[in-house]
């Protein structure tokens, strides 16, 4: 089921991944049976705060605390997690 | 140092898949044991595996897969013969998920039942791999050589689904089940899926014995490939999520695959009795292959002799060597080139520039008219007959 992202959902990862901070390749990742997706620097940051209660208002705040100049960025973290929840990396409550 | 591929604004166009960028061992396969109840005319696995019978213990492996981990390695696969033999099977995964890799058991789902679904799961085991021999129950149990094999397997993979996990199910396919594929996307779908491996059969081990009696005919290939494409259309129109993964037939080619994404790039398997390989056939070449015992995993997989073999394009001869296709394929595979032409540094036989791939011609020729035969299975004491004979 595809729902539209809002700032007031709140995302979870899917079942079928496993997020993960992994060193030697230096970045984020998402593995799923057999295979590796590794996440570029936002989208990393953004999935690392996702825990299934937080809605994507709150992950906004604490992007903004986390990196400083981060205004702005609701439009971009929506865009994000409306993908992310089409590539089925994420599944999103109303 | 900032790895390029980890900057820059959020985006999905990251790199898909498991690449061989950095040289790493991102695979690894940890075939625990040769022992299996079943007996697959086209198991790939070694013709001698009774030869290899003196098998890792429970501390060796976790220390391979300690060295493994630091080497890179984030996939781990347990196969075999049949892993599920293993009694350790569950300490084996509790300590790789603590190690951090994402573990996949991968097994026929005979030796599985109920509690041990429940007990990997606690464990931390991500992922299970069902093989199924056929979507028509005579025919699989005609061919793993056990008459409970289908029901078990039914059993075993709504377990698995019940109990939450990925399930990936994997069909081999060749002569005697092709023509049943829409059966067998059906049979998927309902047991939920997550993905289907329909492994066109790759001739190696057993199945390179049995080739004759499993080769399907290039008219039977295309009809599955389409069937499967329009089963494709059919199952994204309704929404369902699951993936069909057809594995390309190399014998319908004039090209071969980039076997492993290149010799020692990202693979690593580890045998039952230590010694590693490059991939899980190459220990029919006429290589010296490192073993866990006596070196660790960070010579074997950067210095060892075997693992640097076929590094590269040096070892090359012609038509491979001024081919501008090699960094494509990398002359394709080295067991196929062995196997056919008796000479690992030629080019994989399925190629066109080949000069022996006529072998390859004749092989689909002959899967026009073919002759019907015995299988030969695959188990302990036909395996004794070819240790003896070498
Ligand atoms: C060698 S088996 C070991 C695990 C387990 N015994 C099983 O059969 O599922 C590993 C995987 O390779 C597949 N396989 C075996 N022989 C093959 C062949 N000749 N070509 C392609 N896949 C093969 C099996 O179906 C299985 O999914
Ligand atoms: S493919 Fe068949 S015979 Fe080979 S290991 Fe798996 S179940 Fe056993
Ligand atoms: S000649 Fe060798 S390198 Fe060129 S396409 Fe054929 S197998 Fe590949």
């Amino acid at each position: 089921m595809i729902t539209e992202a809002s700032l007031n959902s709140v995302p979870g990862i899917s079942a079928m991944y496993r997020f993960q901070w992994e060193q030697a390749q230096n970045c984020y990742v998402l593995l799923y049976p057999e295979g590796m997706i590794k996440l570029n620097g936002p989208a990393g940051e953004i999935l690392a705060l996702i825990d299934g209660d937080r809605s994507i208002i709150e992950i906004v705040a604490l992007l903004k605390e986390k990196f400083d100049g981060a205004e702005g960025i609701e439009g971009d973290v929506i865009e994000f997690m409306q993908d992310a929840e089409n590539q089925n990396w994420i599944s999103l409550q109303a | 140092m900032a790895n390029a591929s980890c900057n820059a604004k959020p985006s999905l166009d990251s790199v898909p898949g498991v690449t061989p960028s950095h040289g790493q061992p991102l695979w690894l396969l940890a075939e625990l044991t040769y022992k299996c109840p079943l007996q697959c005319p086209y198991c790939s696995n070694p013709l001698d595996f009774a030869a290899h019978s003196n098998e890792l213990t429970t501390d060796e492996w976790i220390e391979v897969f300690r060295q493994g981990r630091e080497l890179g390695a984030v996939q781990l696969g347990f196969s075999g013969g049949e892993p599920l033999v293993r009694q350790d099977l569950v300490e084996l995964i509790g300590a790789a998920r603590e190690l951090g890799y994402y573990t996949n058991l991968i097994t026929s789902g005979v030796g599985l039942n109920e509690r041990k679904v429940a007990e990997f799961r606690q464990a931390g085991l991500d992922h299970i791999q069902v093989s199924f021999q056929a979507s028509d129950e005579e025919v699989n149990n005609m061919l793993a050589g056990s008459k409970k094999a289908f029901q078990q397997k039914l059993k075993m993979a709504r377990e698995v689904k019940a109990q939450g996990y990925p399930m990936v199910l994997n069909f081999v396919t060749h002569r005697h089940n092709i023509d049943q594929i829409d059966r067998i996307i059906e049979l998927c779908v309902e047991l939920e899926a997550d993905f289907v491996e329909l492994a066109t059969c790759q001739y190696y081990g057993w199945g390179y014995e049995n080739r004759d009696q499993l080769l399907p005919t290039r008219a039977q290939l295309e009809r599955a490939e389409r069937i499967t494409n329009e089963y494709r259309e059919k199952l994204a129109a309704e929404g369902n999520p699951i993936k069909l993964i057809f594995v390309t037939p190399d014998y319908y080619e004039e090209r071969p695959k980039g076997c492993m994404n290149g010799w020692g790039q990202v693979f690593l398997t580890v045998t039952p009795d230590g010694t590693a390989l490059p991939c899980h056939s190459a220990r029919m070449l006429p290589v010296e292959f490192p073993n866990v015992r006596e070196g660790s995993l960070s010579y074997i997989w950067n210095e060892s002799f075997g693992f640097n073999k076929f590094r590269g394009y040096d070892w090359m001869k012609e038509p491979c060597r001024s081919c501008d296709e090699k960094e494509k394929d990398f002359g394709g595979c080295r067991c196929q080139a062995y196997m056919m032409t008796g000479d690992a540094t030629n080019a994989d036989p399925v190629c066109g520039k080949s000069p022996h791939h006529h072998k390859i011609v004749e092989a689909r020729d002959s899967a026009e008219t073919p002759v019907e035969g015995e299988f030969i299975y695959r188990n302990e004491r036909n395996s004794r007959v070819f240790f003896r004979s070498e």
